[in-house]
């Protein structure tokens, strides 16, 4: 945005991607790269020995399986990659929504009642405005992600107001809201389809618009939630990295009083931060429940009383994505690229709960991951402060009193 | 004399630097021995080598003239080699009695023999007059009395050779006063105390002897008794220090900074940590703040800069009444502040040395446009500011604040509170374990600012800096005001007459 507004702008450009490069090269990033590989590397091998001993003879196939992810679609390639879409859509945002909560010093363990509950008031808003055609799935959708956020709102207000663990309250209301969901469809005669236990599908002009990408994955589940999802966690990125209201959530995220020294009003803060995780978890909830699948025969929301597992499976891919926006598309991608090669292998007579256990280990190490970040990290910063002694040296025995005649400049 | 520990042609380096560099150190049965040196000296690493955490390159270690190695501190404590580390080490929720005894617990069939320990505990501190409560837990119990806590655990495991890092940089004048006390009743008991330290001051007033170091070298032993103050810190720092402050009397102006009958309430005890608290700072003087910590100075300094909500009073700052006010008014309304505790609010320790000195102004038009932010102006800032108040730091703006060193910290955050150009600067316990280089540094830059005639309000607990720095003192005691002094004709007793007692006498009221 800024360099529209520099007289040289590729100059401008030229030098801040220099400057990143830098910091890209020497900092974090590179050694939470190899990290990542190293703690998907390791649960991929533990996975590989369990698969060993639970069926030696079908292990390796079945880990092929595995690996080959969507490639390894029965029907075909192209189903796979557009599923895989598909699938990775909510994920990705409830990740996203744990991530960002992350950045601000919250853990939002509450993703999953902000799902249903946005889930529920997606459908309901999606019947009651069939009459507006073509904005329906806009008006459902919206309607939806203002529901997390609402949802969102508690545990931050708490928080704020009486110092109340997020954690506690967030989990309080993914009870609440599964529980009030519950009852508020089964009495709604107009959603609630008794005979099969479910809502009805909603409204065909609610469907999230596929804008011919099932032209493009035949059979496939693929609309353009993914493309919205995405644009999402550009936009955090963006918010966090480049704005002054990511300055300020970062800064209450990594010290509260520092920050409250420094005139953010870290309250207020704390309540934005947990409706925007909300609000996220909200659109994961909305852009799954609205989407119109392979086919287009639609969702429905099953009344079985248990906590949706999207809100919680956010948790790993905000770990796994290390928190950062960019990451967290990644790791979403890499997890449900796992889950559809354990989907296909789970044919080749393996359990299912195997690919999960992978995944567990996965997550797990990306444990570890941080423990070997750390100490690359902290080998590095030993490193640097080794130089600054030695530069300090070099500068001690150059001047001996540069520190009196550079104050004096200020006067 | 009798040499109980020496340290020969001590090598130890690290990737790119030479932390200790053929360092000989003579420690005498019965003597303190004192070891000097800047932040990066070398003396840490040396005591570690001494203590078995580090393995030198070269050179070797004797014991009362026999050769010995030293792998870890389990062999120094076989040795008889206990330390006293400057952040201590111990169990926050155990007892006194607990941490003492961890590790060399008396055991009676398989279980703990708290009688018996008990009984030598007591036993030691008596000797040794080293007071403490057995039961208390260490989270409830004093600084100074936690250090007691790891001197006692060197003496219950018999150390003869006792190594105090940086003893005094967590204690009130008072502690350190005592500290000095047990350490010569430790020497006259016969053991043998190294004491790191780069307050030259208590090394002059408690040491037999000291080696100095300076940048991994030994600059030589001296007898403390044969030395000055000037001649050590040449030693240590290579060059003269200015130790009195040459300033001007000052020429106040207006009044910036009006207090009327503050009260400020704790929110935990409920008492009135500030009592009826009136007075004024004006342009061009600096106004220090003193007394014995916990008598509601660092309360009153809160409720001014925002951090504490006051119970009645006002506040003027420049004629506004800011005590209704939130932070980002005052900051932005003329009020610079250098926090006490510079890692909780001083900085955002994750956050780059950039951002950290954009911490008060990035909402500004200058940092930002239309909630963007401009990287640029940021960076700039950030090379100006370095460049002016010399932060040193290994990659410039980009570097995290958590990875420098404490005086760079600190000339982080007073290069940001001073170049905000505030008509009021609250400077609290700015020079705290900082070395002498460093604390002339930021001395004199305070006395700049006064001189171009901002109004300055600080607070500390050295009385050296108070005497040497201030144009009026302002005593507190048990949350009230008690006197005002002028530095000039007060001596050191009768300002510490007044931080101990609160007896008045003085000119309060002027």
């Amino acid at each position: 945005m800024e360099n529209e507004q520099q007289p040289k702008p590729f100059k401008q450009f030229f030098m801040n991607f220099k400057l990143k490069l830098k910091t890209v090269l020497t900092s974090k990033a590179a050694n939470t790269f190899y990290s990542v590989l190293f703690a998907i590397v390791l649960g991929l091998l533990v996975g590989l020995v369990i698969l060993l001993f639970s069926n030696p003879r079908a292990a390796f196939p079945a880990f092929g399986k595995i690996l080959l992810g969507f490639f390894g679609d029965p029907v075909s390639i192209s189903v796979g990659i557009g599923n895989f879409l598909y699938y990775s859509t909510p994920l990705l945002l409830t990740g996203l929504a744990v991530g960002f909560a992350f950045k601000t010093g919250l853990f939002n363990i509450g993703a999953s009642g902000q799902f249903m509950v946005a889930q529920y008031v997606a459908v309901l808003v999606a019947f009651a405005t069939a009459n507006l055609g073509p904005f329906n799935w806009i008006v459902a959708l919206v309607a939806g992600i203002l529901a997390g956020a609402i949802w969102g709102f508690f545990p931050g207000f708490f928080k704020a107001a009486f110092n109340i663990n997020e954690v506690i309250t967030s989990i309080m209301f993914n009870w609440i809201g599964m529980y009030l969901t519950t009852m508020l469809i089964k009495n709604n005669k107009v959603i609630f389809d008794q005979s099969r236990a479910r809502t009805f599908v909603i409204p065909k002009t609610a469907f999230i618009p596929k804008l011919g990408l099932d032209k493009l994955f035949p059979n496939s589940s693929i609309d353009i939630g993914i493309f919205l999802a995405i644009g999402v966690a550009v936009i955090i990125y963006f918010v966090l990295n480049k704005t002054t209201f990511g300055f300020e959530l970062k800064a209450v995220g990594h010290n509260r009083h520092a920050s409250k020294y420094a005139g953010i009003n870290e309250k207020r803060n704390i309540i934005i931060a947990m409706v925007i995780s909300g609000a996220l978890a909200g659109m994961a909830g909305g852009l799954q429940i609205l989407a119109g699948g392979a086919g287009n025969v639609g969702n429905s929301i099953l009344v079985i009383e248990t906590l949706s597992p999207e809100g919680f499976n956010g948790i790993p891919v905000a770990l796994l994505g290390l928190s950062h926006p960019i990451g967290i598309i990644f790791s979403a991608f890499f997890i449900t690229f796992i889950q559809a090669g354990g989907n296909n292998a789970a044919a080749a007579v393996i359990p299912y709960e195997i690919v999960d256990i992978i995944i567990a280990v996965i997550i797990y190490c990306s444990a570890f991951s941080l423990l070997v970040r750390l100490y690359i990290a902290n080998r590095l910063q030993k490193k640097r402060i080794e130089e600054e002694a030695k530069h300090l040296k070099t500068l001690n025995n150059a001047v001996s009193d540069t520190s009196v005649n550079k104050g004096d400049l200020n006067g | 004399m009798e040499i109980i520990i020496e340290m020969r042609h001590i090598t130890k380096e690290f990737p790119g630097i030479k932390a200790n560099d053929d360092i000989t150190l003579q420690l005498y049965k019965g003597e303190i021995h004192a070891l000097l040196g800047e932040n990066g000296a070398g003396k840490s690493t040396l005591m570690s080598i001494l203590f078995g955490l580090y393995q030198p390159d070269q050179g070797e270690i004797y014991k009362n003239g026999q050769l010995v190695s030293i792998k870890n501190p389990n062999d120094a404590n076989d040795l008889g080699i206990g330390m006293v580390h400057q952040h201590f080490k111990l169990v926050e929720n155990f007892t006194v009695l607990d941490n003492i005894i961890m590790g060399a617990e008396p055991l009676k069939r398989g279980l703990i023999d708290r009688v018996e320990a008990r009984k030598r505990v007591l036993e030691i501190s008596q000797r040794y007059k080293l007071f403490v409560n057995p039961d208390a837990l260490i989270e409830d119990i004093s600084v100074g009395m936690q250090q007691r806590v790891e001197i006692l655990k060197m003496l219950y495991r018999e150390n003869e050779i006792l190594i105090f890092d940086e003893p005094t940089a967590v204690l009130t004048p008072q502690e350190i006063d005592e500290l000095m006390g047990i350490m010569k009743g430790l020497v006259a008991e016969g053991k043998s105390i190294l004491f790191i330290s780069h307050k030259l001051n208590e090394i002059m007033k408690i040491a037999d002897r000291c080696t100095v170091l300076r940048r991994g070298k030994n600059m030589g032993v001296v007898k403390t008794k044969n030395t000055t103050i000037a001649k050590l810190s040449k030693m240590m720092v290579g060059r003269d220090i200015e130790f009195v402050v040459n300033k001007e009397p000052a020429k106040p102006q207006e009044t910036v900074l009006k207090v009327e009958n503050l009260h400020v309430i704790s929110p935990l005890s409920k008492k009135h940590v500030v009592n009826d608290v009136s007075f004024t700072v004006r342009k061009g003087e600096i106004v220090c703040l003193a007394g014995i910590e916990g008598n509601g100075q660092s309360d009153l300094i809160y409720a001014l800069t925002g951090l504490m909500p006051i119970h009645s009073g006002s506040i003027y700052l420049n004629n506004i009444d800011i005590s209704k006010k939130n932070i980002r008014f005052r900051n932005d309304n003329g009020l610079s502040h250098i926090p006490e505790d510079r890692h909780k609010y001083g900085l955002v320790l994750d956050y780059s040395l950039a951002y950290n000195l954009v911490l008060k102004k990035y909402h500004t038009s200058a940092f930002q446009k239309q909630g963007f932010l401009k990287p640029k102006a940021i960076n700039d800032n950030a090379e100006v500011l370095i460049n002016k108040y010399d932060i040193r730091s290994g990659q410039g703006p980009a570097t995290i604040a958590r990875s420098m060193s404490g005086g760079n910290q600190q000339k982080a955050i007073i290069a940001r509170e001073v170049d905000k150009d505030s008509d009021l600067l609250v400077a609290v316990q700015v020079t705290r374990g900082l070395d002498v280089g460093a604390i002339e540094f930021i001395h004199q830059k305070i006395l700049e600012e006064r001189n171009r005639g901002k109004a300055i309000l600080m607070m500390s607990l050295e009385l050296e800096e108070v005497m040497s720095l201030s144009d009026r003192i302002l005593v507190m005691f048990e949350g009230q005001i008690v006197a005002e002094l002028d530095p000039r004709t007060t001596s050191d007793q009768e300002l510490g007459l007044f931080m101990t007692s609160g007896k008045s006498g003085g000119i309060h009221g002027k």
